[in-house]
């Protein structure tokens, strides 16, 4: 099989690194070649982060590049539109609609665009957008949007949910797993 | 069993099976992993030191006594232990010594983007450098059997993308080495002129024997494909030259970055009709091959700064490049940002209304530089703004003294900013020193440090007390504040500039990140009563944003530190939901 690729975006501290290795273990299950690239250190102090997971017969390459994403699996909606050029022309955006401003809005030195999931459509890319925010909260804890958008990406893969679950098993701490579960199945049935 | 493994892990898990004994190391991005994930081996000894000189020497002193030993640190930590490396190299070993250095060609967490490799030669060293998580494993297993055969350290040399990467890896059984004896050998150990002077021609004639070993080592290896070009590579750009152009390409990966073989490239060279060389930063394989008279492509055409991914190898090479679709919109970068509830943010505050002039460090807190703070106005390398805080006051006098401060952090004060300090104390400017103590290594990860009284596996450990420590190297001026209280702060920092000798203001407050840290209810903004004059928007906490124009809270991010509510002279900020 040609590698697939899977970009997770988001903000520094929002979860990304459980969602890759979630996504990871799943794969490595099916019995791909799997690399999954990460960014530690200063980026995370929320700065815009992205991880790479890609997966085939043989993958090389750790990272995935412009035109390349089968998927973008994004925490908020300014970083799914900053790595939109990486989508491929048939690939899926699936984002949440959750706004964190950067410093620059902040401050006032730049400007939050507005109505960005039409201007993303616009350009011809497919996006899901939800608002994984209110799912995650209705699971129980704002810190469950990864595994919201995760049941969200789960639509568009061909897998028995049975391999996500297993997998959630493997990854989630014991204590946190029920509440993980209600989130993947809030953010798939959305 | 096949899983997914950090490269970072893939060489904690070398160690391991290599029979490793003993770890010490300065935690630093993209190196920290592997001494975190060899700590979860129980069987090994891995401690954090103050910083890389020491876990060096640390490392050498356990290979010295007889076992397999290692160190790890980023680039920019490998210049701290470049003296005990570059001797090192002339005494050689008793039980093995690997030693990691993990590069950050990009910057993604660093202040250059130094190639590391220079170090290899430059100290007459051997370098391994895997591609990916597999071979970090066996890389760091290889390292040790080069060391003991070969009598020398070896540097096993990462890089963001490799230490930093998730790839299939299988494991083995660990198999300790038997202890080897210590035996007194002054001629070997003691590099004094006249032993040095005999240990030099060893060396030489080492590096002679392992370009011999280099020639034919499987870590080099040739993968034949078109003949139409050739590249030779290596590291992470071996990954993104296989993903551009598969077999269509004849390919020598170099597994083994110093000494480069000299034969095994001649004879590549011969086979290919062009000769190209990717490699990330420095053109070290490119000026080998022009030193053998090859007529090489390199650096002409790829860059020395930054990363490399396939498109553009792709771009540079004649590959197929990929292009993505192009949103017509400004989109606003999102640079990193001091965490809500981050105690930096405080004091930084103050320094900034006082209008001082600060010298600063390497940490979270290097992040003061960034807007709407600013206050920030030096950052060299690890400790530095302590040394420079007194040339600087020492070139400019009085009126420097009375608004120029260093800021450092308790981790990186331990690591260098102490020494710093003691010319201070000994050369006398009146200078003051202000060490931001989150009780933690922050930047990279939350590693211990011996401020905290916890050793890398969270155990109880001894304790320095920072107060104690200034005030018996001659401060007499040592104060503590705590750097949510804006007020106190503001106090600290008039006082000790004003004063007529050394300081030492140590702002304390544990990192909002930390588990242990129990965070306040978030506060919210009563927008009848906000007047909207953004005094609360000038400490840039990423929580507080304008909305419809009025100051608004956001409650996943806030941690209640309450900064912002000493800033509102009109009683806006209410920790009940309004």
């Amino acid at each position: 099989m040609e590698t697939k690729n899977v970009m997770i975006v988001g903000v520094g501290g929002q979860g990304s690194l459980l969602a890759s290795k979630l996504l990871g273990h799943l794969l490595l299950e099916q019995g791909y070649d799997v690399k999954v690239s990460e960014v530690h250190g200063m980026s995370q102090r929320g700065g815009s982060v992205v991880t790479y997971v890609r997966y085939g017969d043989k993958v090389a390459s750790p990272v995935i590049d412009r035109g390349e994403a089968d998927y973008i699996v994004s925490f908020e909606l300014l970083e799914a539109a900053r790595w939109l050029s990486y989508l491929k022309p048939d690939g899926q955006i699936v984002t949440s609609t959750q706004r964190i401003d950067p410093m620059p809005v902040i401050t006032g030195a730049a400007q939050y665009p507005e109505e960005l999931v039409e201007k993303m459509r616009a350009t011809g890319a497919k996006v899901d957008a939800l608002d994984c925010l209110a799912l995650a909260n209705e699971a129980g804890s704002s810190k469950a949007v990864n595994l919201v958008l995760m049941g969200r990406l789960s639509h568009y893969f061909d897998l028995p949910e049975q391999a996500w679950l297993e997998a959630m098993e493997a990854i989630v701490p014991a204590k946190f797993l029920e509440l993980n579960k209600k989130a993947f199945e809030l953010g798939k049935n959305a | 069993m096949k899983q997914l493994m950090l490269g970072n892990a893939a060489v904690a898990r070398g160690l391991y099976e290599a029979g490793c004994s003993i770890i010490s190391s300065y935690p630093g991005t993209p190196s920290t992993e592997i001494t975190e994930e060899a700590g979860k081996y129980s069987e090994m000894y891995c401690e954090w030191a103050p910083n890389e000189k020491v876990a060096m020497e640390v490392a050498f002193g356990a290979c010295l006594a007889g076992r397999r030993a290692f160190c790890a640190m980023k680039h920019v930590g490998l210049n701290v232990a470049a003296d005990p490396l570059y001797t090192m190299s002339y005494t050689g070993v008793n039980g093995g010594l690997v030693i990691g250095v993990a590069d950050d060609a990009g910057m993604h967490s660093s202040q250059n983007e130094q190639d590391s490799r220079h170090h290899a030669i430059a100290a007459k060293v051997p370098m391994l450098e895997p591609s990916d998580s597999a071979e970090s494993l066996a890389f760091a297993k290889l390292a040790y059997e080069l060391s003991e055969e070969y009598d020398t350290p070896v540097l096993l040399k990462m890089c963001t993308r490799v230490a930093h990467s998730q790839s299939v890896v299988e494991t083995a059984e660990r198999v300790v080495p038997d202890m080897k004896p210590y035996e007194k050998n002054i001629a070997k150990y003691v590099m004094m002129p006249g032993n040095a002077k005999r240990r030099h021609p060893i060396v030489e004639e080492r590096t002679r024997k392992l370009t011999e070993w280099a020639e034919t080592a499987p870590v080099n290896r040739v993968e034949m494909g078109g003949t139409g070009m050739g590249i030779i590579t290596s590291s992470t750009s071996y990954q993104y030259v296989k993903e551009v152009f598969g077999d269509s390409v004849s390919v020598l990966k170099l597994g083994m970055a110093n000494p480069l073989p000299v034969q095994l490239i001649r004879d590549f060279a011969a086979k290919v009709d062009k000769l190209a060389v990717v490699e990330e930063l420095d053109p070290i394989i490119e000026n080998h091959c022009k030193a053998l008279g090859l007529e090489v492509i390199g650096k002409d055409v790829l860059p020395m700064i930054g990363e490399f991914s396939q498109n553009l190898v792709a771009e540079a090479l004649g590959g197929e490049v990929h292009d993505g679709r192009v949103l017509d919109e400004a989109i606003p970068p999102r640079p990193p940002v001091m965490c809500a509830g981050c105690p930096h943010r405080g004091l930084f505050y103050t320094l900034s209304k006082n209008k001082c002039t600060v010298l600063g460090d390497i940490g979270c807190y290097t992040l003061g530089a960034v807007a709407p703070l600013s206050a920030m106005e030096m950052t060299l390398c690890m400790g530095g703004s302590v040394s420079a805080l007194h040339g600087f006051n020492k070139a400019r006098g009085a009126e420097s003294e009375g608004r120029t401060v260093a800021v450092i952090g308790d981790s990186t004060f331990m690591h260098s900013g102490m020494t710093g300090l003691a010319n201070i104390a000994y050369n006398q400017s009146n200078s003051t020193v202000i060490i931001v103590d989150n009780s933690i290594t922050g930047m990279t990860g939350h590693q211990q440090n011996p401020t905290t009284g916890l050793n890398l596996r969270g155990e109880p450990a001894g304790k320095i007390d920072l107060e104690s420590l200034c005030r018996a190297m001659g401060f007499n001026r040592v104060r503590v504040v705590d750097p949510y209280d804006l007020k106190a702060c503001d106090v600290a920092v008039k006082e000790e500039l004003a004063a007529n000798e050394p300081s030492v203001i140590i702002s304390r407050r544990p990192c909002a990140l930390l588990k242990t840290v129990k965070h306040k209810a978030p506060l919210a903004v009563d927008p009848d009563k906000c007047r909207s004059c953004k005094a609360c928007m000038k400490i840039g906490c990423p929580a507080i944003s304008m909305k419809n124009g009025k100051a608004c809270v956001d409650a996943t991010q806030c941690v209640g530190c309450g900064v912002c509510e000493q800033l509102c002279g009109f009683g806006a900020f209410t920790s009940k939901e309004v």
